[in-house]
């Protein structure tokens, strides 16, 4: 440690010393309020001084299943996600100017629009006596209504309508950054379009597509709210798991235990597609 | 050598008509409420049997539901403030110390975007129910905080990473002490990114359930009062509660897009 004279002396340091008394009333409350509490939760799971609780997630077929349900619905999401959102950023970093502020807007107002509102209103349009129902039956394509809603389809509309805009936002981020006369210099080396977009814009928007992936998988794996309405108690979710044990079983032990697995897999997740970004950036400098 | 005419073939065709359909996909939702919140039905009827602003009187004449709301700007205002007077200064600590550890605190800063939000709100529901702040606005309030501080230090920090700070010493250099510096020369230059820092705070609060559902008790925020609604009884006074919100949300981009020169374009590319 250096004594308070060489404090005064250093400016270097004087300015590290005021960032960090600017950041700290934040860092305090993240402290208090995220760290603590998170960890303290996790603790919970081993607090009997065994891995009991633990090993009944990892252990238990009906766990089990709803960990691998949550798992199978946030890689589905994610897939429909990417093929419907790629390219919508695709033809946005193409779009006129009206075409990118009516696209924007299309993006952005379901984006900052609750997501309770969203849920409700498929709800309206996916339901037995609901809007798309109604009208197949007025055409008389469909005799009795079909069942939209209260399973797994209905659960992963409304999840893929509310994570399309994460999807988009970091792709065509990626492919704003693209030097334009990349694609330029190998149309005028006689590239077909097909091959620029093969072989120059896709590589070079892989990091894009690598950040929305892991936001739209890590978000879907932990979803509670869509899950709960639209899946009308056939579709059970991780965190709708969490919740049953904390509210209705007040079981904390393994609902920290939950936690902790769900935690662990969201964790790793985005661990392993961060490396596979900076590959992806390795590759396509 | 002649440019190729770079006319629009058919793949580009195909790609327009794609983005529409998702366009349309996610907008359908949002239009769908309006019918249904002037129906003159009693329960969800589409197409609606005729006009009525029954569901809309019944909202504002309903102490329940106005109270609900009342709570909801309030939380979310106290939110936005709290997340901007931590966050923005977060952001300098994060974006210009060069610290070697920074890097653990800039992840810190972001991690409850990352954790699930059921495990944040179970955890600070197991504290606060200990502290008896179950039920209590401003509890909910300060958690909600934590959730918009990663939204506040990502904006943030990207827009302070792209300015040049050599302008903030120059105004010292002339004479201006560091805050007089950062106060009117780094952050009007940030308009953008506070802007639309501050709105996504306030609509993350907003519109936020999972954490309210633990803390608010019977206190409810308005998400919560929806959420019950839609599990008790669907009539279409929750119609008429979502185009409203729909429509404070269109002002609000609207006024972004018109103040914020930037701020949308910052909001995408976050």
């Amino acid at each position: 440690m250096s004594s308070p004279a060489a404090d005064r002396a250093s400016p270097a340091r004087r300015r590290e010393l005021a960032l960090l008394l600017l950041g700290l009333p934040a860092l305090l409350l993240l402290g208090v309020l995220f760290a603590w509490p998170v960890l303290r939760l996790l603790s919970m799971s081993v607090a009997d001084g065994t891995l009991h609780q633990l090993e009944r997630v990892v252990l238990d077929e009906l766990y089990v299943q709803v960990l691998f349900e949550s798992l199978k619905i946030a890689g589905l999401v994610t897939v429909i996600c990417l093929a419907l959102a790629y390219p919508v950023a695709l033809w946005l970093t193409k779009a006129g100017r009206i075409g990118l502020t009516l696209g924007m807007f299309a993006l952005l107002l379901p984006f900052w629009t609750s997501v309770l509102v969203r849920t409700y209103a498929w709800m309206v349009l996916l339901g037995r006596s609901g809007v798309i129902n109604r009208m197949l039956r007025d055409l008389g394509i469909i005799e009795y209504p079909l069942p939209l809603l209260h399973n797994l389809g209905g659960v992963l509309i409304g999840m893929v309508h509310v994570l399309v805009p994460y999807m988009v936002f970091p792709i065509y981020a990626a492919l704003l950054r693209i030097d334009p006369d990349l694609p330029r210099a190998a149309e005028g080396l006689g590239a077909s379009r097909w091959a620029i977009f093969r072989r120059v814009i896709l590589p070079l928007s892989l990091p894009g597509v690598a950040a929305g992936c892991a936001l739209v998988f890590v978000l879907s794996l932990g979803f509670f709210i869509t899950p709960a309405l639209l899946g009308g108690g056939q579709v059970m979710m991780i965190a709708m798991l969490i919740e049953q044990q904390v509210r209705e079983l007040l079981d904390w032990p393994f609902a920290a235990a939950l936690s902790a697995v769900l935690l662990a897999v969201t964790l790793v997740v985005y661990a392993a597609i961060g490396r596979l970004t900076k590959g992806a950036r390795l590759a396509s400098p | 050598m002649p440019r190729r005419e770079r006319r629009a073939g058919l793949p580009a065709i195909l790609l327009a008509c794609f983005a529409t359909v998702v366009f349309v996909f996610l907008m359908l939702p949002l239009l769908v409420v309006f019918p249904i919140s002037v129906s003159s039905a009693a329960y969800l009827q589409f197409p609606p049997p005729g006009f009525s602003w029954q569901w809309f009187q019944r909202y504002f004449n309903d102490p329940d539901w106005i109270d609900a709301t009342i709570r909801s700007f309030k939380v979310a205002a106290v939110c936005t403030v709290l997340a901007m007077t931590l966050g923005v200064p977060l952001s300098f600590l994060l974006v210009r110390s060069r610290r070697r550890g920074i890097w653990i605190l800039d992840r810190l800063a972001a991690a409850p975007i990352i954790v699930p939000t059921i495990i944040l709100s179970i955890s600070i529901y197991s504290i606060f129910v200990r502290l008896q702040l179950i039920g209590e606005w401003y509890g909910v309030a300060i958690a909600h905080t934590v959730l918009a501080l990663p939204f506040v230090v990502i904006l943030v920090g990207a827009g302070l990473r792209g300015f040049d700070e050599s302008q903030e010493q120059a105004a010292i250099g002339l004479g201006a002490s560091w805050p007089v510096a950062v106060w009117r020369i780094t952050l009007p230059q940030l308009r953008p990114s506070l802007i639309s820092a501050g709105f996504l705070a306030f609509i993350s609060s907003f519109d936020e359930l999972v954490v309210a559902m633990f803390l608010s008790g019977a206190s409810m925020t308005l998400p919560k009062k929806m959420f019950d609604n839609i599990m008790m009884e669907i009539d279409p006074t929750i119609a008429a509660v979502s185009v409203t919100q729909i429509l404070l949300v269109a002002l609000c981009l609207g006024l972004t897009a018109l103040f914020g020169k930037g701020a949308l374009a910052t909001t995408m590319s976050r």
